[in-house]
């Protein structure tokens, strides 16, 4: 039993390491710009199949590709931005919030169309699981949780160190204020937009890796990534990094109790639960 | 051909019946709703279980489906009663994709993703398709005709004013004594049972009901009707049914033009003119075509 608990608690922390880069990519967004980014989920599929060409067409190894997911999603998500959600964004947050779920459907059905809906898998060498302790843990999902680490570090450093990073946190922090600083908030949004949909697209590729590719890759682990942002708090990166740790655990440990296909249910109870208890997520601001 | 064109007028009233329930919910009490196909889900499930596991008649069970999905609704506003637009909108996102997790996996209930086949329809089997048709496209206009008028006087009532205050401005609303609360949840009530009326329809008229009928998508398209006709007035919300199968429709004709292109291929254009349409609408006419008056008192002389 206890062996059991100790193997669902790695699993979910595996799990949850995936989660934690585009649930930082879209709270990063919501701290800048104030608006849930639905494009989220259609960003992590494009990035996703950034990975398929460059790793399967092209034969670049995985990190290449992780950084094409990135650098691709990115682009996307800043055009996009610039074609259509900056201008609705001055008629509100949530006009703003529901032409983004359009627009992840008109991206989603551009990767269909160019790609189709059959599943994909990328090419990786396969390993044997590791076992230790009657635990078995698989080397591929040891390294996407070490390719999450890297990232998040990566962005903790140019968050905390560099003139750019600082300039999104003061804009996050208080608009007006970094405005009066002479911060210029169009380049601040669209660097948000860049490193929040590159996240994304990261993030689809890594869950891509441990799952396959088709075109709802990105929306069917949205669920899991907007719980792990509220539960963190929306607009918190240290809370979205909680809370991504707390949905996978707690989809893992619901297995005791539950039918595997409710996991991304637990998602939805972890949100409730929240916000019942403490509104503001666990680092955020509040839900009210 | 006709017949065709009567199954259409059947979806548009089916559509048009859920841009008026979530005009109630989003429209009137400005509560952002991304899940009521969860709603029409409840609606459709409940009615089609209950006339065939339990040979339950039709008007019984279509009222059995309104309270079930009015239920619901007063059960997801109390849960969701103090979250405001983002959070509201990722929980109700978040309660629809459970109601179809449910519907795919609870097997001894909904028969998961193979459905409810053999749902009884009135007067399926004595009619041709074409009069089995026209009964449901005179039963769904009725409806919508029938709703939208009561929905249009509660509207306007005392009611109907709270509401919009709730709308524009909670706080002014508690401080003028209204019990925001008890409001909301009537609100996310009449509005979750109107979408349930819908899925019972839906599921008699279809016969068959499954999780993949459920999706998002289908959210959206209510969305684009609401948006697409007018938020906050009942005739806008009529109108926008009609838009949405025109545009769902109209679209059928790019297999004609494009016959190079693969059916998956197709079927990706006509899922992305939805998105753009919604898109636009949001760009060049965000009020609607039949918008809501503005009732905000003049201080010009």
């Amino acid at each position: 039993m206890a062996d059991e608990l100790l193997q669902l608690l790695i699993n979910g922390l595996l799990a949850g390491a995936l989660l934690t880069v585009p649930a930082i990519g879209f709270t990063a967004i919501y701290a800048v710009l104030r608006f849930a980014n639905f494009a989220v989920a259609s960003h992590a599929t494009i990035g996703a199949y950034a990975g398929i060409v460059t790793n399967v067409w092209l034969g670049w190894p995985a990190p290449a590709s992780l950084a094409a997911a990135f650098v691709v999603a990115g682009c996307v998500g800043v055009l996009t931005d610039e074609l259509v959600l900056r201008r609705l964004r001055p008629a509100g947050a949530l006009t703003a919030a529901i032409a983004s779920v359009a627009l992840t459907i008109v991206l989603e059905n551009v990767v269909r169309f160019a790609f189709g809906n059959d599943p994909r898998g990328y090419d990786l060498p396969v390993f044997r699981d590791w076992r230790f302790l009657g635990l078995h843990v698989g080397p591929q999902e040891v390294r996407n949780a070490a390719a999450a680490l890297v990232v998040m570090t990566i962005l903790f450093l140019f968050l905390a160190f560099t003139r750019t990073g600082k300039m999104m946190r003061a804009v996050a922090d208080n608009p007006t204020l970094a405005a009066l600083k002479g911060i210029d908030a169009i380049t601040v949004a669209r660097l948000a937009t860049f490193v929040g949909m590159g996240l994304a697209g990261f993030g689809g590729m890594l869950i891509g890796m441990d799952t396959s590719v088709d075109p709802l890759t990105g929306f069917r682990v949205m669920l899991s990534v907007f719980a792990a942002a509220v539960v963190g708090g929306l607009g918190s990166i240290p809370g979205a990094v909680a809370g991504a740790f707390v949905v996978g655990v707690g989809e893992e440990l619901s297995g005791l109790v539950l039918d595997p296909s409710y996991r991304t249910a637990v998602g939805f109870a972890a949100i409730l639960v929240t916000l019942s208890f403490r509104p503001r997520g666990l680092f955020g601001e509040r839900a009210y | 051909m006709e017949n065709y064109l009567l199954a259409m007028a059947v979806f548009a009233a089916f559509y048009a019946l859920m841009a008026l329930g979530l005009n109630v919910i989003w429209g009137l009490a400005g509560m952002v709703n991304l899940g009521l196909v969860g709603f029409f889900a409840i609606g459709a499930y409940t009615s089609a279980l209950l006339t065939v596991k339990l040979q339950v008649a039709m008007p019984l069970a279509w009222i059995a489906a309104v309270a079930a999905a009015a239920a619901c609704g007063i059960a997801v506003a109390l849960l969701t009663a103090r979250l405001k637009g983002d959070y509201l909108a990722i929980v109700t996102l978040g309660f629809a994709e459970v109601i179809r997790l449910i519907a795919s996996n609870e097997l001894w209930l909904t028969g998961g993703t193979n459905g409810i086949s053999n749902i009884p329809g009135p007067w399926r089997g004595v009619l041709s398709p074409e009069g089995f048709n026209i009964v449901f496209a005179a039963l769904g206009w009725g409806s919508v005709a029938v709703i939208a008028l009561l929905l249009g006087r509660l509207s306007a009532s005392p009611f109907g004013r709270v509401l919009r205050a709730i709308r524009e401005d909670e706080m002014v609303a508690a401080v003028a004594g209204k019990r925001v609360l008890a409001f909301k949840v009537q609100a996310f009530a009449v509005g979750a049972a109107v979408l349930g009326f819908a899925g019972a329809l839906y599921a008699h008229y279809n016969a068959f009901v499954a999780p993949d009928g459920f999706t998002a998508l289908i959210t959206i398209y209510v969305v684009l009707a609401l948006t697409a006709g007018g938020t906050g007035t009942m005739r806008g919300a009529a109108l926008g049914g009609v838009v949405v199968i025109a545009l769902t429709e109209g679209s059928r004709f790019l297999a004609g033009v494009l016959p190079e292109l693969r059916p998956v291929q197709i079927a990706s254009l006509r899922e992305a003119v939805i998105g753009v349409a919604l898109i636009v609408v949001l760009y060049i006419r965000p009020q609607g075509i039949l918008p809501e008056r503005a009732r905000t008192l003049s201080l010009e002389p």
